[in-house]
């Protein structure tokens, strides 16, 4: 483990675990950011049979980096009416809501933020601190949009963990376990034991799950997907209605905080799904460590699948954007209430039947 | 001190001053949000008790659910734009004199208690015996408490009804 080597290197536990919290941030999430904003205006691009940006760097790779730059420069733009004691800690509790979840998703089979037992209820409850720093910018913005932006995404997202937490459920019947760690070793490094294809126990069940699994991927997959307010489910933050949602107001690093945060949340949703049902950390086909009897590249190998199926997912959630109109508010609360719901239902009564009985 | 201590005294102090912003402020919104950082101390103690499970759990239903919904009973009943409800004290004289004696019979009980001191042991995961408690010898309860809210949820439906 990673933290056993700090440790060793540092010779003090809190030091080790401050540098421990810290390099998801500064080695992961900043860099993805980065990497995700490009990856997004180019995909949005090709997609209208444009090209993108182009200017900087080779195909314009450097873009983002040149408007990190151009962010940081900017104004801080803090208008006389709003509330400026929540006006300034709105985008610091929305980040830290959407970082702390990247405190219990394994990143490799050697790095982990926290082992804790309650890895999956945990990510649902730090949510909750964003849904309440986005209500809290919204009301101190003192703006008519960002106030309904900011109504709009807590509704959507109190809304849509429901059908979350209830796949959650269902997974932590079939496996017995709420660590997200646990729940990727177990999961082994062979594509066909992975949860989506009813999991590493061979048997009748597992013929019974294959369906059911592909019906919850789906389901947490569209749940996730509107609880970080991305388009078909980007109602929150409707450019033509509501200038730019919850975060109107806001301008400058504050505003990039904002940006930071929706970006880590698209790729920890992303890794919540992919460790759920495709595996998390492990190979579809085996290790090449394994192979050639090379025990330190395994890690490194696990690492590589991490962010190859995460990036993957962020591409699905992107390519959704750019395919599909927006949903109107009610259309949006009907296929939560009256489809996804029942449907997660359904499946949390068939699996539970299927575990007590087979 | 240890790090431990530290912390602990963080998530007090937290879980304290917010508190005491919660009933000192005027504006009710401002009141509102101050909870969400009592709610996230008491949450961190509870963590350092050892009770991972309620902590989560305190996380999840407080600040994901209750908090949320007070903010919306607040917003939506009141004209949104500018917030008009603002709190006041009344009755100052009989609330101190009751307030006074509670603290005076906590103060009392606390000094008074002879504390049982114990190594406390390295705290586990606490999420399997709960459920297997829940399921197994509290399942009664347990059903109870559900039909209870279920209840409520029926009886707010059909009010919201008519």
């Amino acid at each position: 483990m990673i933290y056993d080597w700090l440790f060793r290197l540092t010779g003090s536990e809190t030091a080790a675990a401050i540098i421990q919290s810290l390099l998801p941030l500064f080695l992961f999430i900043l860099p993805f950011a980065l990497f995700a904003v490009l990856l997004e205006r180019k995909v949005s691009a090709h997609m209208q049979d444009r090209l993108g940006p182009m200017r900087v760097g080779y195909h314009g790779i450097l873009q983002t980096v040149a408007d990190i730059i151009k962010l940081v420069q900017k104004e801080d733009i803090v208008a006389k009416d709003n509330d400026r004691l929540f006006f300034d800690l709105s985008p610091v509790i929305v980040f830290t809501g959407s970082y702390a979840a990247f405190a219990v998703i394994p990143f490799s089979g050697i790095f982990l933020g926290s082992n804790i037992d309650l890895g999956l209820i945990y990510i649902v409850a730090v949510t909750g601190l964003v849904v309440a720093g986005i209500l809290m910018g919204g009301w101190a913005s003192n703006n008519k949009y960002s106030l309904l932006g900011a109504m709009r995404a807590a509704a959507q997202i109190i809304s849509y963990e429901i059908p979350t937490l209830l796949i959650i459920l269902v997974v932590i019947m079939v496996s017995g376990t709420l660590n997200l760690y646990t729940l990727s070793e177990w999961q082994t490094s062979y594509f066909w034991n992975w949860l989506i294809l009813g999991g590493p126990v061979f048997g009748i069940e597992k013929l019974l799950f294959i369906p059911l699994m592909m019906m919850s991927a789906l389901i947490i997959f569209t749940s996730t997907l509107a609880e970080v307010n991305r388009t078909p489910f980007d109602i929150p933050e409707a450019e033509s209605e509501l200038v730019s949602g919850y975060h109107t107001e806001y301008s400058g690093m504050k505003f990039a905080m904002f940006f930071l945060a929706e970006y880590a949340n698209m790729f920890a949703v992303a890794a919540i799904v992919s460790a759920l049902f495709f595996g998390g950390f492990q190979s579809p086909f085996g290790y090449l460590g394994d192979l050639f009897n090379l025990p330190w590249l395994i890690p490194i190998e696990q690492f590589f699948w991490f962010t190859v199926k995460g990036i993957f997912f962020v591409f699905v959630q992107m390519w959704l954007r750019w395919t599909l109109p927006r949903f109107r508010v009610d259309q949006l609360m009907t296929f939560c209430w009256k489809y996804l719901i029942p449907f997660a239902f359904v499946i949390l009564i068939i699996v539970g039947l299927i575990t007590v009985l087979v | 001190m240890t790090t431990y201590d530290i912390i602990f005294y963080l998530f007090a102090a937290v879980t304290l001053l917010s508190a005491f912003f919660v009933v000192t402020n005027r504006n009710i919104v401002h009141s509102a949000f101050y909870l969400l950082f009592t709610f996230f101390g008491v949450a961190g103690i509870y963590v350092m008790l050892g009770a991972d499970f309620v902590a989560i759990v305190q996380l999840i239903v407080y600040v994901g659910g209750i908090l949320i919904l007070l903010l919306f009973g607040v917003m939506l009943t009141n004209k949104i734009t500018n917030i008009e409800i603002k709190t006041d004290s009344i009755n100052a004289l009989p609330a101190s004199i009751v307030l006074g004696l509670f603290t005076g019979a906590l103060g009392a009980a606390v000094l008074n208690t002879n504390w049982k001191v114990v190594e406390s042991p390295a705290p586990e995961a606490t999420t399997t015996a709960l459920g297997n408690l829940l399921i197994n010898e509290y399942a009664l309860i347990f059903e109870l408490l559900g039909i209870v809210l279920l209840i409520a949820m029926i009886g707010a439906a059909s009010m919201a009804r008519k």
